[in-house]
């Protein structure tokens, strides 16, 4: 089990412009009134895109049986992730103390089976209550048997989704990254006028293959992305990050301790941007031209930014006319807001309020910055504030995670889901097309009518010729 | 019958079980205006709710009592009696559960004297039934869970006959419904309508179809449950003339009704396929003194004529089957009256009805388990929940989607298995998988000595319909 200070230590992040407030942590989850993951939440959707790696789940069923399999992330080959695995652990286990034993000879049966370059050991609750050593018995497994085994000790007691977020990235740059340097570049891809630079995104999870959308853009300028953590990611490239020139952290500081390790351990630099909308998309990749500082690799970006943007803005047109105005609640998680706020205002639509319970205090400068000081800002994230807000300002649309797309549907009001499970991607200039018909799939439908008018025997206007009759007294009175 | 083959391996792959926890709050939201609390970190609440969220595709009331790292090492009394007021106090509803997980268990919670604390401590909450249920996922599943818990609640909420002076057949017309984890909201609205023919009254403990059945409310948002069984008809159970149990793994809790009310149980296994339909009605004839009605003789020889069509695509149809041990059940009864052959059958957790199950063996495992015997035994067609998909794909066969969870397609919820009407339908659901799947054909044979014209001696992919 991790202690308290092992604890501590992961939720001091110099990196946060926050950090420098006293350590209060976040506030203490109230019983009977909570919501959001746990550490091993976090943890987990932080690794699991890496493809080709077997993922355990170390404790009883319910940490892995509820969830494998739950997640919209793609991968371009390897598959195993999708594979769920967990020691299951039974009541037997437990009292007999027999866990650690079943987790070595679980290690043993996923490399048999499916000889992946790596493991990762997952530490749920009733394992780190009762004392698993589950460090001692990742060593002991990687020596036995001759592969890498990562211990991810990510309880779910321990804290938010976000403490498990670093957590995972601790144990990546602490067992994983700069174990391997990364292949020479082919002669094939290499092209004489231009300097190839390796790159990494942290923070990039490839939700539905969106991902694609911009991976040619990096082809194109000649940046190699050696990894991204951890979307369509293996284990030999995460290896490899220590080598990369620049590091993006994509959308949100989750994972911030390992973009600040990195420069730490290898002086790698790190900025931080967002591929949806197409101004953040495009100061991104602006970004990269500018740490590296390479001027020809600038020139050549700012001719594909003004070449795509040209072409993406002529392609929104003719959306923009059936969205703009429309007034926008945002409530988001994992895809921090003040990204998805750039893309929203890039079609014209106005963001009334957005979410800001999981954003650290440089989102909410940042969402300051893109909206104005006095915007609405919402902690509550109940379903009962939500709707509030969304009748209090008009919204025509509530863009949330798919836990809060039922509250929507229920109070019928339209609804774009954005976080990781969703089935469309909306990454780069060509997502912002899929974003577009989502929106206006939804805003548009007439659906919304057909499900807020009652039905035609309710609350007719009543027909002047049939005053007086008793029957229809009861009828008519609504 | 079966032999049980228990689990012989360190890793669980693709795993097919359902925590207890699940179970527990499925029970719960078939109660009106209730509230689950799982008894543990955030976590344990936060997947739970996906799991059903992507199943019922509804908003799902549940609770944690967000167990800490301090919590969790020094006692996490307070996180309960705090939750449970928290709750009372928020949306005052008729009943939560305090549902333990693993890590309470492990830690040696004491739910029940948490729940006598509230009690003493807040009385004006006397009103608020709240029961509290061990249900930790080291051990059992998604049924044991839920046959715990509606045990737990009959338990607290049933008065004993002679305290309140009920008396069987006092309502004459009026017969309880025990229901297991297996019925979905169409199967109870179906089965609502099969006693109603009989003139009876059914009360269904717990309703599903009332509360998880995508209805659309003028409430905006309600964060309790809206509908299911309304915690006043469980006074009234005493009353009834008779107790219909469907699934073995209610006996407990059935025995328990019984044992308080004096009700006679009639105990059915499932309500899949002709011979378990026929013990349905002639318990309700019997039940009601009813004949049977016309309309329902009518869909029993539907059922009878579907089962001449379908006998073609299912006789000796080598079936895998991955589901808990009352679905399991219901469905090798339903292949076998059709002639299909059984030849994979798996299960998350050993259960006394295992034994009966009139099949070869049986594996206590995950669907790799199912994966490789269906192999061995070259399996033409896998029955299973959504997780099995990508194994029936592995495997190169067609599946029918059934069970916990059914997240990759639209109104698995709502659908109807049981009732003459029902099983006619699975029987043309399963016959047309068969089909519409590409199976073995005979191989193309060219004579040497043939005429056909050149241009067709290219190989051309077998066509498969």
């Amino acid at each position: 089990m991790k202690s308290t200070k092992d604890i501590a230590q992961l939720l001091d992040e110099p990196a946060c412009e926050h950090n420098k407030k006293e350590k209060s942590g976040c506030a203490k989850p109230k019983p009977g009134a909570s919501a959001g993951g746990c550490a091993f939440d976090g943890a987990q959707i932080a690794l699991l895109p890496i493809a080709d790696v077997a993922h355990i789940v170390h404790g009883p069923i319910a940490c892995a049986g509820s969830s494998w399999d739950n997640r919209g992330t793609r991968s371009s080959g390897a598959d195993l992730y999708r594979i769920g695995m967990t020691t299951d652990l039974t009541e037997q286990d437990i009292v007999m103390g027999r866990s650690e034993k079943r987790l070595f000879h679980a290690i043993k049966q996923a490399i048999d089976t499916y000889h992946p370059p790596a493991v990762f050991i997952y530490n749920t609750c009733v394992p780190a209550l009762v004392g698993d050593d589950i460090n001692a018995v990742c060593k002991s497994a990687e020596e036995r048997w001759g592969v890498p085994v990562v211990s991810i000790d990510s309880a779910g007691f321990y804290g938010t989704k976000n403490l498990g977020n670093r957590i995972a990235g601790d144990a990546m740059v602490n067992h994983v990254i700069g174990t391997r340097d990364p292949d020479p570049l082919p002669l094939t891809v290499q092209r004489a006028e231009i300097i190839i630079h390796d790159v990494n995104l942290i923070g990039e999870y490839n939700i539905a293959g969106e991902f694609w959308h911009v991976l040619p853009l990096f082809d194109e300028l000649g940046l190699r992305i050696l990894c991204t953590l951890s979307g369509d990611a293996r284990f030999r490239e995460v290896q490899t990050m220590h080598k990369a020139e620049v590091n993006m952290m994509v959308c949100s500081k989750a994972m911030v301790n390992v973009a600040r390790k990195l420069q730490q351990k290898y002086g790698t630099p790190w900025f931080e941007g967002s591929y949806y909308g197409i101004t953040d998309t495009s100061q991104s990749l602006r970004d990269f031209a500018r740490v590296l500082n390479d001027p020809d690799l600038t020139e050549r970006t700012e001719a594909l930014i003004l070449r795509e943007e040209t072409r993406i803005r002529k392609e929104l047109e003719p959306w923009k006319t059936r969205l703009k105005g429309k007034r926008v609640l945002l409530f988001t998680g994992g895809v921090k807001s003040w990204s998805v706020i750039s893309a929203l205002q890039d079609l014209g639509m106005v963001v009334v309020a957005t979410g800001t319970k999981k954003s650290t205090e440089e989102d909410k400068a940042r969402i300051r910055e893109l909206m104005g000081e006095d915007t609405v800002m919402i902690d509550d994230g109940s379903p009962r504030a939500l709707l509030k807000i969304v009748h209090d300002y008009k919204a025509d649309i509530l863009i949330a995670g798919g836990r809060n797309m039922y509250t929507a549907l229920k109070a019928k009001v339209p609804f774009l889901d954005i976080n990781q499970e969703r089935e469309f991607g909306y990454e780069g200039y060509q997502g912002m097309l899929e974003l577009v018909r989502q929106l206006a799939l939804t805003i548009e439908s007439p659906v919304w009518e057909a499900v807020r008018a009652p039905a035609p025997w309710r609350n007719p206007p009543c027909p002047p010729l049939l005053k007086g009759g008793n029957a229809m007294e009861g009828v008519c009175n609504g | 019958m079966a032999d049980i083959l228990k689990r012989n391996k360190a890793l669980s792959v693709n795993p097919l079980k359902a925590s207890q926890p699940i179970g527990g709050s499925l029970a719960t939201l078939g109660f009106n205006r209730a509230m689950p609390m799982l008894h543990g970190s955030q976590g344990c609440t936060a997947f739970a709710k996906v799991f059903f969220v992507r199943h019922f595709r509804e908003p799902i009331p549940l609770q944690s009592t967000a167990m800490d790292q301090g919590s969790s090492v020094m006692g996490a009394d307070e996180n309960v009696r705090e939750g449970i007021l928290t709750i009372a106090e928020k949306s005052r509803p008729a009943l939560i559960t305090i549902l333990t997980t693993g890590l309470a268990e492990t830690q040696g919670a004491d739910v029940h004297r948490n729940v006598r604390e509230f009690r003493e401590a807040n009385p004006e909450f006397a009103d608020v039934a709240v029961v509290a249920v061990n249900t930790p996922d080291f051990t059992g599943s998604v049924e044991t869970g839920f046959a715990a818990t509606l045990t737990e609640i009959i338990r607290a909420l049933v008065p004993d006959a002679k305290e309140a002076g009920t008396y069987p057949g006092k309502r004459k017309r009026q017969v309880n419904v025990l229901v297991n984890y297996m019925l979905t909201p169409g199967d109870i609205e179906a089965l609502r309508d099969i006693f109603e023919q009989f003139q009876l009254r059914p009360v269904f403990v717990p309703d599903i179809s009332d509360s998880l059945d995508g209805c659309l409310t003028d409430e905006d948002f309600s964060p309790v449950t809206i509908g299911g069984t309304p915690l006043s008809e469980m006074a009234t159970l005493g009353d009834a003339q008779a107790t219909v149990v469907i699934g073995p793994s209610l006996a407990k809790a059935a025995e328990l009704l019984e044992q308080k009310t004096g009700v006679p149980t009639y105990s059915i296994d499932h309500l899949y396929g002709l011979k378990a339909n026929d013990a349905l009605i002639s318990a309700l004839a019997e039940i009601s003194g009813h004949d049977v009605p016309e309309r329902i003789e009518r869909q029993r020889s539907q059922l009878q004529d579907a089962m001449l069509d379908t006998h073609f695509m299912l006789g000796q149809l080598r079936i895998a089957i991955a589901a808990d041990a009352d679905l399991l059940n219901a469905f090798v009864d339903q292949v076998q009256e059709m002639g299909a052959e059984v030849v994979a059958a798996v299960t998350s957790c050993n259960v006394p009805l295992l034994a009966r199950i009139p099949v070869a063996s049986i594996k206590i495992g995950d669907l790799e388990d199912m994966e490789l015997i269906g192999k061995a035994n070259k399996v033409q067609l896998v029955i299973g929940n959504s997780h099995a998909v990508d194994t029936a794909e592995r495997l190169g066969t067609p599946i029918l989607r059934a069970g916990f969870p059914l997240y990759d397609i639209i109104g698995g919820y709502q659908k109807t298995w049981i009732g003459y009407r029902g099983s006619r339908q699975t029987l043309f659901d399963l016959a047309n998988l068969v089909i519409n799947y590409s199976h073995e054909e005979i191989p193309v044979y060219r004579s040497i000595y043939g005429q056909k014209p050149a241009s067709e001696l290219t190989d051309y992919p077998l066509s498969c319909h």
